[in-house]
This record gives structure tokens, sequence and C-alpha cells, in this order.
């Protein structure tokens, strides 16, 4: 496998790993307008997937369907900050925030890659992603508004700050980092990141969850 | 502490925009965000305003104590005796819609 498809596998597992986590929020996120516009979030990372997927594909000779649903576990390329599962509200919104910066300093970078295709899509990803930006930093913005909502929110962020910084590569980190720190006005722990191949237990099940479709209906499921 | 927004919703460029519901925030910034969410994500919308509902003056009294059928317009055709007025009064070319009348 190329170097390219294996950067886009990434980003693709990434999406569509966390788009399947915040989609386990439908009906039950906090209130009736969250549960529409962070399910709405979770479908858009899913496109974004698709997306990434049918470049690859296209390289690879086979289909975004293929790539998404029909790789052994080991294949999967994403962070296991994606793969967490069943986190409660306050680390969901640290996990999105984190998540969503990582992602614009990524995006930020492919935005300027020689290959016009990655350029391509990571403009349009960006241009959606902004929205997803927006929820987060208002979220985090409540958040850090409160004692409670303040001390939450730093819990989680710490519990996950090394699984933020395995989203990406070595010389992106740093640019994380200060952004983090920033926003928090505090320092972060140096740690060292939970890399990328290594999967969390929960990711098998999700796998399993996900793939019930397509194994129960090899040809194909129709809707 | 939350509030209510109003949203109205514009389908396409020139169109009115209308009441589509409302959404409940805890500010204007997180009102905007799910009325796009809600109103706009499947681009059935091409704009979006939000009114706080305390911004909303209502009326809702008309009271018709004598029953003034007249002034209601249903069940009375104008269209015949507009065009007799006019034509007395010489204005029948000047009207509104003249000459695609058949």
């Amino acid at each position: 496998m190329s170097e390219r498809s294996d950067r886009l596998l990434a980003i693709a597992d990434d999406e569509l790993i966390l788009g399947w986590r915040n989609s386990e929020w439908t009906g039950i996120a906090p209130f009736l307008e969250e549960d529409v516009a962070f399910s709405s979030i979770a479908q858009n990372e899913i496109g974004h997937a698709r997306a990434l997927y049918e470049l690859a594909a296209a390289e690879l000779g086979t289909t975004a369907d293929e790539l998404a649903f029909d790789r052994r576990l080991d294949e999967y390329r994403c962070a296991p900050l994606v793969e967490l599962r069943r986190l409660e509200w306050a680390r969901t919104i640290a996990r999105h925030w984190l998540y969503e910066t990582a992602d614009e300093i990524r995006l930020a970078a492919l935005k300027v890659s020689d290959d016009p295709e990655i350029a391509g899509v990571a403009a349009k990803m960006d241009r959606e992603e902004a929205y997803h930006r927006m929820h987060a930093e208002m979220w985090i913005d409540r958040l850090l508004a409160s004692d409670d909502g303040r001390i939450r929110l730093n819990e989680a962020v710490d519990e996950l700050w090394a699984y933020a910084l395995g989203v990406l590569d070595d010389e992106l980190r740093p640019e994380l980092r200060s952004r983090a720190e920033a926003r928090l006005g505090r320092q972060l722990a140096e740690v060292e990141p939970v890399p990328r191949g290594v999967h969390e237990a929960e990711l098998a099940e999700l796998l399993e969850e996900m793939t019930i479709v397509r194994r129960s209906a090899p040809g194909g499921a129709r809707w | 502490m939350s509030r209510i927004f109003e949203v109205f919703r514009q389908e396409r460029k020139g169109q009115p925009l209308q009441h589509a519901g409302s959404v409940t925030a805890p500010d204007e910034r997180f009102a905007e965000i799910y009325a796009r969410e809600q109103y706009g994500r499947r681009q059935e919308s091409v704009a979006l305003w939000l009114v706080p509902r305390e911004a909303v003056s209502e009326i809702s009294e008309f009271p018709d104590e004598f029953e003034m059928k007249y002034r209601r317009v249903d069940g009375y055709s104008i269209k015949a005796r507009l065009r007799e007025a006019r034509e007395q009064a010489g204005t029948l070319e000047q009207a509104p819609g003249a000459g695609d009348d058949t």
C-alpha cells in the first residue's frame, strides 16, 4: 500500500469511527436540539470518510464500502482517540473539541498538498468542519464559564490528552499542544502519545456492530 | 436559563421567510448552531432568521361583537362589479391587469 493511500485510510478511519461513536448519542443526548445537531455532525463525519475512502479505493482498485467494512481489525488505521466508547457528555465534548482542533491542523497541511485530489477533498471537508469547530468551541466556552464545567472539562482533557496527541504526526503535535494550552489557559502534561495501529478493545465490538448488515448480506444490502 | 428562539426559513432566494418552528437554547450562539442543523442540514433553506420569543409581540384578540359579515370577502364575487364600476368611471383601461382580461 502506498504512503498516500495509507494516509487517506488513516483519516477516513478516524472520520468513520468518530462519526459512529458520536452517533451513539442519537436519542440520548442531553437535550433535543443537541441531539439533532450532534447526530448531524456525526453524519457529516461519515460523509467525509466516504469521500476519502473513494480516493483511496480508486488507487487500490476497490470500493469505499469494502474499505469501510471488509478489512480486518488490525488493518484499520484510526487513532485510538476515536475508538473510545460511551464517554459521558463532558468527555464526549472534550474528545470532539480535541479531535476537531487536531483535524483543523491536519487539514491545513493537506490543503496545501501537491496532490490536487487530496487538497481538493481537504478544502471541502474544512468548509464543513468549520461548523463542527463552532459547535465544539461554544461548548468549551460554556464549560469554562462555570467551576463545575471547567473541572469536568479539565479532567476529561487530561484523560484524553495522550490520545489526542496520537491523532497527529510528530511534526504537527506541538501545534496542537500550543492551541489546546492557550484555549484552556494551562499547561498540559508531557506524555507519550497513544499511537495509531494499536487498537482499544472497544474497536472490535464496534466493528462487529458496524458490519452486521454487510456480513448478513454479502451481495450488498438493498434499501 | 434556556431561551426559546423562533426560526423563520427561506426556501429559495426571493421567497418570503416563513415560520419553521423554534429551538430552545441557552443563548444566541447555541441557537444559531441548533437552527442551522435543525432547519438547514438538508439544504432545505437558503436563509434563516432567529427571533428571541420575548421579542415577538402577539395579537390574538379580534372582537366581532356585531357579526359584521359584510366586511368579509368570502362568497362575495367582486370581479364583475369592479369592471362595471370602472367602465362607469372611465378607468377600465388603466386598471391593473387591463388587456389580459378575457
